[in-house]
């Protein structure tokens, strides 16, 4: 009697609460972000849900690195979620091409964008649109301002400055001049050589002319970055070789070393962790003069599941993303991440507005090696790890790892035979 | 009175068989053999294809491809060399200090030798990585302290050493496995041998050369093929300590992190579940042809030079009432309830497979 009641009872509220979920679309959105979590439910999602009602938001991200394994896995047993999280490039590319992401070219918000923020997440000849672009991350270098006064450096424009400031900060011997290791192998090409890479290469123009062939790894503006790292392993902590990158962000944060290459991701995590003044510079140039240019790298973008029960509330939610409210709460959340949108956006950390006030004073270009260049076996971008690692230890000469990197793509990629 | 019966259908064996095989069919067999197909397969413009062989083509003929798995062949092949040289013997040292009557103490340290191997490889390589690392890491002060500092390196970090520590971190976490295993096989020697031999003088370290070694040595063999085995496929410590990049330039990629790479992706490099089946099914090839060279060729030689080798040329040089020529040490050391029954007439006899 007892039991069959509690039954009843368990019955009734399952009727009630599926009656209860009918009148409500919960969308679920699949990231990487973890680190985001706490800005998705503490700020977006209710921003969100107060200003759709009957759409419910549920953000249900997974570790970074397992992401790409997991989500491929989810979408091919059909569990994965409505909205997408995206990586740029040929990872979504993929998802695209094998019908998992919806083709989302007509959304209304999708204006807001230019093309070089939309690159990430079209198809190669830019006709379909699959994710709309979220977020864009902006190398340079993070500094130690209380170690620079102390020390009376000034803020490097061009690379002569550069160097000298290295060497002032490497006689006075109290802080490690820069704080980068080559274990991880990814801080070398990421932080190292496509965070400089662009005022060589000249952007844009040297990265198309690349995709093109109208340009190889071998010629000077591709080598030159090279020759830029091959000095630094000087100026490096001992022991460089064994640091990883979380060994790079601690010697940084606690105020070991002055000058850390880095990227506005680091943003928000440095600010709760330091306790000195910190100031960013865009990579020097070759010359007093030169234009500077800046890897303004494409990085997020979110799209929609194309098996998806809930289209009409997932491209609400799209377009949503897409708008300057969107960019507001995100950009002021995660200070570091840029919106990729044209709508202005007010930024309130000092070192963010920093960062993304290089917009205006150099060239945007994004990283070299991720559209369509990665594709292939050998992978550029792994390799482009390896040649910079080998390049700083003073294992391989720039022009061998040029020569070897152009070797390596040409065997896969037509535009370069 | 005895009516003839039809034999019965023995159902118990199957009903009894059926877990075991099923849950073994569905985790082990299915997926090898499944592994083994898809690399047969390519996959172009989303559907899969049959292209033969041509993954191994492409694995063991083009050069991109080729470099990276003999590097990745030779980088197992020394870390299992390193495994042999100084994990197996410091276990065999340490089972035979162990099993030693005056030691006091020895459950504590087989304990505290054996907890290692229960942590989890994360934990393991986290740990090292910090004791051995040049900005936090306890390893340059230690030898600072003994005024050595010069002989530090940032080890993991540089390419001609990292593969051999990373050998040594595993052989720390692992040393108590052929310790317990030689431990246990050092037990069973029945004491009327050691006695005997005590009697022929042979006592203290020759006791354990000339008497316990042989009698070990059938243990040992199947503890190199379970090094050899586990080493061929050992992925976690590397991915643990270096990632699947297996830095630095590739000093430490094993077979294992090479197949992770290709099969599941990495960063920018999409996963190939086709060459990444190729190259399990290399790896399972090569461990193959490991365990068959050891089983038809070590494992039975070892058994011989049991029997006719060691044993009867120490009998032999004492007129014992028994005839040990016709004995089979074997069969003593595998059981100890038929120890000293012999039978002169006896031709030798085959011992059966479970007894060592």
């Amino acid at each position: 009697m007892k039991k069959s009641t509690l039954i009843g009872a368990m019955l009734a509220t399952s009727v009630l609460a599926g009656a209860a979920s009918a009148q409500d679309v919960t969308l679920t959105i699949e990231s990487w972000r973890n680190d985001d979590l706490a800005i998705w439910l503490d700020e977006i999602i209710p921003a969100f849900e107060a200003a759709n009602t009957g759409i419910k938001l549920n953000f249900t991200p997974s570790a970074p690195a397992e992401y790409n394994a997991v989500l491929n896995s989810k979408l091919d047993a059909g569990s994965a979620g409505d909205i997408i999280t995206c990586r740029p490039f040929d990872a979504s590319l993929a998802l695209y091409e094998a019908g998992h992401l919806a083709d989302i070219s007509d959304l209304g918000g999708m204006a807001n964008f230019s093309p070089v923020a939309k690159s990430g997440w079209s198809t190669d000849d830019a006709s379909v649109q699959f994710c709309v672009p979220m977020a864009s991350v902006i190398h340079g270098f993070i500094y130690n301002a209380d170690a620079f006064e102390e020390l009376g450096i000034e803020v490097p424009t061009t690379e002569a400055e550069f160097f000298a400031a290295l060497d002032t900060i490497k006689e006075d011997g109290s802080y490690i001049p820069m704080a980068m290791g080559t274990n991880d192998q990814w801080e070398a090409a990421t932080m190292g050589y496509n965070n400089i890479g662009p005022n060589y290469w000249k952007g844009e123009e040297g990265r198309l002319a690349l995709l093109a062939g109208a340009q190889s790894l071998t010629v000077e503006g591709w080598v030159a970055p090279y020759r830029q790292l091959a000095r630094r392993g000087a100026y490096l902590g001992d022991g460089y070789e064994a640091q990883t990158y979380p060994d790079s962000q601690n010697i940084f944060t606690l105020g070991r070393a002055a000058i850390y290459p880095t990227g506005s991701w680091e943003i928000s995590g440095f600010n709760n962790l330091v306790d000195f003044e910190m100031g960013a510079f865009y990579p020097p140039v070759q010359n007093a003069g030169d234009t500077c240019y800046i890897s303004d790298h494409t990085d997020i973008g979110i799209g929609m599941n194309a098996a998806t029960a809930n289209s009409e509330a997932a491209i609400t939610f799209l377009n949503w993303v897409a708008s300057s409210e969107f960019s507001t709460i995100f950009a002021n959340a995660l200070p570091g991440f840029f919106p990729l949108s044209n709508a202005s956006v007010d930024l309130e950390d000092p070192l963010a507005q920093e960062f993304i006030s290089w917009r205006d004073a150099c060239e945007s270009s994004i990283r070299s090696t991720y559209q369509i260049l990665s594709r292939g076996t050998p992978n550029l971008e792994n390799d482009t790890w390896n040649a910079s690692v080998a390049v700083i230890k003073g294992d391989e000469s720039p022009e061998d790892a040029g020569a070897r990197l152009q070797e390596g793509l040409a065997s896969w990629y037509a535009p370069q035979q | 009175m005895a009516v003839p019966q039809k034999p019965k259908t023995r159902w118990h064996i199957a009903v009894f068989l059926a877990p075991a095989v099923l849950v073994y069919t569905a985790v082990m067999i299915y997926p090898l053999f499944n592994t083994l197909r898809l690399s047969l397969f390519s996959e172009v413009d989303q559907t899969r294809i049959w292209v033969g062989l041509q993954n191994f083509r492409t694995l063991f003929g083009d050069a991109i491809w080729s470099e990276q798995f003999w590097n990745a062949l030779a980088n197992n092949a020394w870390f299992f060399v390193i495994h042999m040289l100084v994990q197996n013997p410091i276990g065999i040292a340490l089972a035979a200090i162990l099993s030693s009557p005056r030691l006091r103490f020895s459950a504590f340290y087989r304990t505290a030798i054996f907890i290692p191997t229960i942590l989890s490889f994360v934990i393991v390589g986290f740990a090292w990585k910090l004791i051995l690392s040049p900005i936090w890491g306890i390893a340059p002060g230690m030898l600072d302290a003994i005024g050595l500092k010069f002989l530090y390196q940032p080890w993991l970090g540089k390419e001609e050493y990292a593969l051999t520590t990373l050998s040594l971190v595993s052989v720390w976490q692992y040393v108590g496995i052929p310790m317990m295993l030689i431990y246990a096989a050092l037990l069973s020697i029945p004491d009327e041998i050691l006695e005997a031999a005590e009697c022929d003088g042979i006592t203290g370290i020759s006791a354990f050369w000339k008497i316990k070694l042989p009698l070990i040595l059938p243990s040992i063999g199947i503890i190199s093929v379970l090094t050899f085995v586990a080493n061929f496929n050992a992925f976690d410590l590397i991915y643990a300590a270096q990632g699947a990049l297996a830095g630095p330039d590739f000093a430490t990629d094993i077979l294992g992190t090479f197949m992770y790479r290709t099969f599941f992706g990495f960063q920018l490099q999409l996963g190939d579940p086709h060459m990444g089946s190729a190259i399990a099914s290399a790896m399972f090839g090569i461990i193959l042809i490991g365990v068959c060279i050891y089983l038809f060729g070590i494992q039975r030689r070892l058994r011989n030079y049991q029997f006719y080798g060691q044993l009867n040329a120490q009998s032999s040089s004492d007129n014992s009432q028994h005839d040990r020529r016709t004995c089979d040490p074997g069969y003593i050391y595998g059981d100890r309830a038929v120890s000293g029954i012999c039978h002169p007439d006896q031709q030798f006899q085959k011992p059966s497979r479970d007894l060592s």
